[in-house]
């Protein structure tokens, strides 16, 4: 595979939410409003491509009998890492995200581009797939913020663009995030033409 | 009594009302990978139920007695007894009071989980094979299942005691066993409509979710 490739696939074609079905719990959760997403795009591109790197140069000394516990290893420290860097100067934010940073540790995109990609693939070529899956989950994050908060709260990044009586309370809840999901993944498949058996 | 009723109003907030799947989207990625197939719905449920049960209050009890602001001070007493013994000045006077190590939070939740779920494997594999048999297979899957993780981290924010955590553990286990077979079930009848090329598989999916969901919305009127 092409290094050009290596990054462009997961945007698109490959999206590592609508195509491979990972880490779609945080995808839900933190898309309320847009600036949350932003920074939450921010943290787990951060993550997933520090972790394929680490893991890609480590891979030769990884036993593979231990090496999930490894990569959780790694994986947690990251994200140690970003939580407090969050904490320390994005405070409102960090509160408002919770418990979803924490969980990027758990989450299957992290996770499964470290065992999947970067245990086989050199360190250059896995900092990429990193990148490239990081920004293809924010690009998905980022659009179904777009509409929630549009619906929901009809402001986009904070700026009121529909008037307050059109809000929609039911976009701020769970049931919106699943179904605005649900067609943008309609959409994307439809574009793609992919069909699932 | 009055304990009691805390504990089932605890458990009912948390299998309907703030249902850990629904409500909090966590462990979706299993749950939309398994709830093709009811069986192997309800083996993951029950392993679901089980390893919260556990890890839950285990975590609670690293937390409180390691982790947190001033939680060592219990080592203190046995280790100044120990250095009076030899005679170490510098561990004689030792102080935990301000050792605070919260930021290993996260790794020391995960690797509990990732050793409990091992330990667990290996145990009922000896003690009970048929057992095994019904959970086996799930049971590695649910290490990197954000509903674990996400459960010890609920607990550690909301501040709960240690019984506390033993209820809220097992029946946020219970809110997912009830939303995945439910899932399962619908996706079963599912499976011969006719559904839009795109829409196949996961988008009919999330799309259902959405409807479970906002039945579970329904509870949120109950006041506890």
């Amino acid at each position: 595979m092409t290094t050009k490739k290596t990054f462009i696939d997961p945007l698109i074609d490959n999206n590592p939410i609508t195509r491979q079905v990972l880490g779609i719990c945080s995808a839900l959760a933190v898309t309320v409003k847009v600036e949350q997403a932003i920074v939450m795009t921010f943290a787990l591109t951060f993550v997933v491509t520090m972790s394929n790197l680490i893991v890609s140069i480590l891979r030769k000394y990884i036993p593979s009998s231990i090496r999930i516990i490894v990569q959780l290893i790694i994986i947690s420290t990251l994200v140690t890492l970003i939580d407090k860097i969050l904490e320390a100067y994005m405070y409102d934010i960090s509160k408002e995200l919770s418990v979803f940073i924490a969980l990027i540790v758990t989450n299957c995109i992290v996770m499964g581009r470290a065992d999947a990609f970067a245990m086989q693939n050199n360190p250059k070529a896995s900092l990429l797939d990193g990148l490239g899956n990081g920004l293809g989950y924010g690009s998905i994050l980022i659009i179904v913020a777009f509409f929630r908060e549009i619906l929901g709260f009809g402001t986009f990044l904070n700026i009121r663009i529909l008037p307050e009586f059109l809000n929609n309370g039911l976009m701020i809840l769970a049931p919106g995030a699943f179904i605005i999901l649900g067609l943008i993944i309609w959409a994307q498949r439809t574009l793609t033409s992919f069909v699932e058996d | 009594m009055e304990l009691l009723i805390h504990y089932i109003s605890l458990a009912t907030k948390s299998i309907f009302i703030e249902n850990i799947l629904l409500a909090y989207f966590l462990g979706m990625c299993s749950f939309l990978a398994i709830s093709k197939n009811v069986e192997a719905s309800k083996g993951i449920g029950k392993a679901v139920i089980f390893v919260n049960g556990i890890t839950v209050p285990l975590n609670w009890v690293i937390k409180t007695f390691l982790l947190d602001e001033g939680a060592l001070v219990w080592l203190e007493k046995p280790l100044q007894w120990f250095g009076m013994k030899l005679s170490i000045p510098m561990i004689s006077q030792i102080s935990f009071l301000n050792v605070n190590l919260s930021f290993l939070t996260l790794i020391c939740f995960i690797s509990t989980i990732a050793a409990l779920v091992q330990f667990v494997e290996m145990f009922i594999d000896k003690f009970s094979p048929s057992l095994y048999n019904s959970l086996g297979i799930f049971l590695p899957l649910i290490t990197v299942n954000c509903s674990i993780l996400g459960a010890s981290i609920f607990m550690d924010e909301r501040g709960y005691t240690f019984g506390e955590s033993v209820v809220f553990g097992a029946s946020s286990g219970v809110g997912f066993y009830l939303a995945i077979v439910c899932m399962a079930a619908i996706r079963f009848k599912l499976r011969y409509s006719n559904i839009p090329d795109g829409l196949k598989g996961l988008g009919i999916t999330m799309i259902l979710t959405g409807l479970l969901s906002m039945a579970y919305l329904s509870f949120s009127g109950i006041q506890l």
